[in-house]
């Protein structure tokens, strides 16, 4: 348990070779040169006066309050503000400073109400904190004069209230929102006395650009910015450290308790993905976890079409085990499969991909990365040897150049986005690649230097034309290549690229990226210092996924950019735990730690552990899996945590693949889309109520702790255990601390991994091994995993998705900040009010030949289905391209994708579907449909009325 | 599996290890095939390989053959 209030030393800390030092009220004090004196100080256990200075921001010395004296200096200096220097003499409590600081107060007082009481921070107040340190015990000006107190407060964010009269100016709202978050919404309006907070141009802070991550309300030392739960039921008693569940940053956050009752959600300083930045989900909606939506309880029904029934889970899991069995005895061993979650922790999937290969016997068990990240497990263990990105985050504090590659980082991992932005308004470079203009190519302080607007399903002819620059330009670090890489592959591949047809010149006509531009980048890429390649899934959505992975990590290997801080090729993970999920073995091709299941010696290992005999074939994947469901030969399904009829392309083909089958089982918080498809659904358990550890996209492992017993009676991983043991294959754990033992045995880059070693370093980077005690957070730093680098031809094949006459135009799909995934946690929250509904972007040009409005019901239809959604005129896509997000189930956004698939991995082509978009007035066939049978298919029979006593 | 999405799964892989040598680029498709493919989808291809194999690129045909000499004689491709 964590203690409620973290140390605040008032000011960053600052790094240096040199160390000064300097006496402090007599106390012989050494830190780093450039340190202030509050912060000196601070480590020396003295805490100086502060109000307008806190460490998550550089100083700003207006509040006068943390003056100190200096020995030979005139006048009383802002220690926030002053730097330490060798020798200098301190004094942070004389007398004059009494004095002076007592004074500053009953000013700050004079124009703030005395409601200390009621007042919703009364206990986490720092103005109260202050009165009471300097001894404010009078307040002369009385409040006759014109003072703020009546100031109307701004209640129109959903999550925290605005209430200026407890304003004091400090300005240390207006700084987070600048350095930490990087928006720049919160202003100071008006001069001296009609000194104002104010978001965007004097607006509601709904209204302006706030973008709700919360960096204000933390940094606000008064009742001014506040949590609405807070205001609602008062202040929390006790922390625990735990970790985000939603994307693949991994955030590690502080829940505030009541008792059981999550007060708010505070992001951790000390923690290493995120260093006390949030985003509007993880600091705020995590409402979810307890709405009114939630199952508890399990429930089981023979037909898809019958109401769902509850039962206990002795019941449930006797019937789910029953049926599994009946399925394989009918239908073959391989005819039932599983699909792990990377909502779920690492312990979690370790167990599902266990049952399936165990206990079902064989290898169909595969993840949600599938639709994903999966050509980056693919490509990089190609090139360099293991399927994971190369650096941490805080490299890219070291990087000169960035190249942003088909994501959208300020929306879909919006604390990575905001430690961008800061090394970006450093003066670091960026290169966007996206078809679409997103928030970084141009919002305040940030301006890509080049974006280059490629068309969608042209990255690997684009990614080629940097490539070919680089290598007819002479920009190969030739040194890095000849000690670090495969000569052979390197001169072929060399040879391939540096063909006229890869030049940005012949490329043109595919990629829509004038060569001059493309030239411009690659030149700057290669000469620009660091350069770091991140990218997302506008990358790996493709039927060339692989291939382009493999062709920035070519880009990498090429120009030195690998092995080392600053650089790096870095996959921007979706959820939180995609990363874990395939580190876990959750692809029907390899056990955990990505080895082979035809390895013979690896097998063998997990064989003994598990008393099990092992399947050496591969397993179906998931697309795998919905085809042979549709041809007869695939039966069962276990789903955990993932939305798969919502979530996976071709939503028709989907949802007749599970009503093809006898047994489907889901483990949800929710009766998601999927559950309609079901015969048994197991309640899952949020994070809140989750013991086990989540590892995001810089492979950092973080834990998760319960703050909150599961509120179905069982955890997830026991729900499994039970399931098999009642199938015949007796599984136990007696906490999930023995379950990252076994993990930790049986995977040799987790081997030095325990939650007791967790518990005492915060989180470690994998590999962590006897090698690496303290785990590895940069990758690749001597040589790579595979021994020499690999580049490999990448060869640019045009997807075979076409447009046409009647499908003239593309769609692409996307996220955005307020929801992720498939929305069914957000959705069941308050960011609802940002996003109501997913809506497509249509270009003017595109929209006034179709006679679009603004707001319009459109039609957009593909080969494969249609929906209805709203249209928004917006020249963010170019033309002829149009954009939609996934998040609300209603639009069927994927009743429209198709099925192509990248070449190496099947994962799903989401980013390229031609289609056509046309006025409409009515919803499609599919919703009319999906509507009535979703209404018919969630019912629940009402409890039977107890039996009288006889 | 429709045979349409094996053939076009099939093609795919055999056109990106075109670019590699021939005998490299048979092995290799095969490899992958191999290594990805559940054993049940693999012999739908056999079986489509075995009805004439209509639509697939001659070097999914080398990879097959490839792949059931491999079988027949107990051998591991990854």
């Amino acid at each position: 348990m964590a203690s409620i209030k973290q140390m605040d030393y008032g000011t960053p800390e600052r790094v240096s070779d040199t160390q000064v030092t300097l006496d402090i009220d007599g106390r012989v004090v050494m830190v780093p040169a450039g340190t202030s004196i509050m912060r000196a100080a601070a480590e020396a256990g003295i805490n100086v006066p502060k109000l307008c200075a806190t460490d998550s921001i550089e100083a700003f010395g207006s509040c006068r309050l943390c003056m100190v004296e200096v020995e030979g200096r005139k006048g009383t200096p802002a220690s926030c503000t002053t730097p330490v220097m060798p020798g200098m003499k301190v004094k942070t409590q004389t007398s004059r400073l009494e004095k002076l600081r007592r004074g500053v107060m009953e000013l700050y007082i004079s124009d703030h109400p005395l409601d200390c009481l009621t007042c919703p921070t009364n206990g986490d107040c720092e103005l109260q904190d202050m009165a009471g340190v300097v001894g404010l015990r009078q307040v002369r000006y009385g409040f006759d004069g014109a003072n703020h107190l009546k100031a109307e407060k701004d209640e129109s964010n959903p999550y925290f209230t605005f209430d200026p009269s407890k304003c004091i100016a400090c300005s240390r709202c207006v700084r987070a929102c600048a350095e930490t978050q990087g928006t720049f919404a919160l202003t100071i309006a008006g001069r001296g006395f009609d000194s104002i907070v104010s978001a965007g141009a004097e607006e509601s802070f709904m209204d302006s650009e706030c973008v709700s991550c919360g960096a204000c309300v933390q940094a606000c030392p008064t009742a001014t910015l506040m949590e609405k739960s807070v205001i609602e039921h008062g202040m929390p008693e006790h922390a625990v450290q735990t970790t985000c569940a939603y994307c693949g940053v991994g955030c590690s956050f502080r829940a505030e308790m009541q008792g059981d009752t999550v007060v708010r959600m505070v992001p951790d300083k000390e923690g290493g993905a995120n260093e006390g930045h949030s985003c509007v989900k993880g600091r705020f909606a995590w409402g979810y976890a307890t709405h009114q939506d939630r199952i508890y309880k399990p429930m089981i029904r023979e037909r898809i079409t019958d109401p769902w029934r509850e039962v206990s889970w002795e019941d449930a899991i006797g019937y789910a085990a029953q049926r599994l069995r009946a399925v394989q005895a009918k239908y073959g061993n391989g005819s039932i499969g599983g699909i792990t979650s990377s909502r779920c922790t690492n312990e979690e999937v370790f167990v599902v991909q266990k049952m399936v290969r165990a206990a079902f016997g064989n290898n169909n068990v595969d993840t949600c990365a599938r639709v994903c990240h999966s050509p980056t497990g693919y490509g990089l263990k190609q090139t360099f040897g293991t399927s994971a990105g190369t650096q941490d985050f805080a490299s890219v504090d070291d990087t000169d150049v960035m190249l942003l590659i088909g994501a959208n980082p300020t929306d879909g991992h919006p604390v990575f986005g905001s430690r961008m932005k800061k090394r970006l308004r450093q003066g670091a470079k960026l290169i966007v690649m996206d078809p679409r203009r997103i928030d970084l190519v141009k919002s305040p302080h940030v301006k890509a230097a080049h974006h280059l607007q490629l068309r969608p399903g042209a990255n690997v002819a684009a990614v080629n034309a940097l490539a070919h620059v680089i290598v007819t330009e002479g920009l190969v670090d030739e040194a890095f290549v000849a000690e670090r890489c495969d000569p052979v592959e390197f001169d072929r591949w060399r040879a391939f690229i540096a063909e006229p047809r890869n030049s940005p010149e012949v490329t043109e006509p595919l990629t829509g990226i004038p060569a001059s531009e493309m030239r411009a980048a690659a030149r700057l890429y290669a000469t620009g210092g660091n350069g770091a390649i991140y990218y997302g899934l506008g990358v790996t959505e493709h039927s060339q996924g692989s291939t382009m992975v493999m062709g920035m990590a070519n880009l990498a290997m090429a120009t030195g950019n690998i092995g080392r801080r600053g650089v790096g090729v870095n996959p921007l993970r979706g959820q939180n735990n995609v990363q874990g999920s395939c580190d876990m073995g959750s692809f029907p091709h390899e056990l955990s730690g990505y080895r082979h299941v035809s390895d013979d010696a690896v097998r063998s290992v997990f064989e003994e552990v598990w008393q099990a005999a092992l399947d050496p074939e591969p397993g179906l994947r998931i697309p795998n899996m919905f085809d042979a469901a549709t041809h007869g030969t695939f039966k069962g399904l276990f789903v955990q945590g993932e939305d798969i009829a919502q979530s996976d392309p071709n939503t028709h083909h989907v949802t007749s693949a599970l009503e093809a089958m006898e047994c489907v089982i889901v483990q949800d918080l929710f009766l998601n889309e999927t559950a309609t498809f079901a015969h048994i659904f197991f309640p899952g358990t949020s994070f809140l109520e989750k013991d086990g550890t989540f590892t995001n996209a810089e492979r950092r492992i973080n834990r998760v702790r319960q703050v909150m017993a599961p509120k179905t009676g069982k955890a997830e991983w026991q729900v499994i255990c039970d399931l098999v043991t009642a199938m015949g294959y007796p599984m136990h754990y007696d906490n999930a601390s023995q379950i990252m033992d076994e993990i930790a045995r049986l995977t040799p880059t987790f081997r030095g991994v325990s939650f007791e070693k967790l518990d005492r370093l915060g989180s470690v980077q994998w590999p962590c091994n006897d090698a690496a005690p303290e785990g590895t957070p940069l990758m690749h730093v001597d040589g790579f995993i595979r021994g020499k680098g690999r580049f490999m031809i990448t060869e640019f094949v045009p997807t075979e998705e076409r447009t046409s006459r009647y499908f003239p135009l593309i769609l692409t799909t996307g996220r955005i900040l307020s929801h992720y995934n498939v929305g069914a946690q957000t959705r069941r929250t308050a960011n609802v009010a940002w996003h109501p509904e997913d809506i497509l972007e249509v270009h003017p040009h595109d929209a006034e030949e179709r006679g679009l409005r603004d707001g319009d019901l459109v039609s957009l239809a593909s080969r494969v289905g249609g929906t209805t959604l709203r249209a928004k005129i917006s020249d963010r896509m170019p033309q002829g391209v149009v954009y939609t997000t996934f998040h609300h189930p209603v639009t069927g956004a994927n009743v429209v994708t198709t099925e192509h698939s990248d070449w190496a991995t099947n994962c799903p082509e989401y980013k390229v579907t031609a289609v056509q978009v046309t006025r409409s007035n009515q919803p499609s066939d599919w919703q009319v449909q999906y509507e009535s049978d979703g209404i018919q298919r969630r019912q629940i029979a009402p409890a039977s009325p107890p039996q009288a006593a006889e | 599996m429709k045979s349409t999405d094996m053939i076009r799964m099939a093609n795919q892989i055999a056109t990106y290890f075109k670019s590699y040598p021939h005998d490299e680029a048979v092995a290799e498709t095969a490899g992958h095939i191999k290594s990805f493919w559940d054993p049940r989808m693999r012999d739908a291809l056999y079986a489509h390989v075995g009805s004439g194999g209509s639509g697939l690129d001659d070097l999914v045909r080398e990879a097959v053959a490839v792949l059931k000499r491999g079988s027949a004689e107990g051998q591991a491709i990854r």
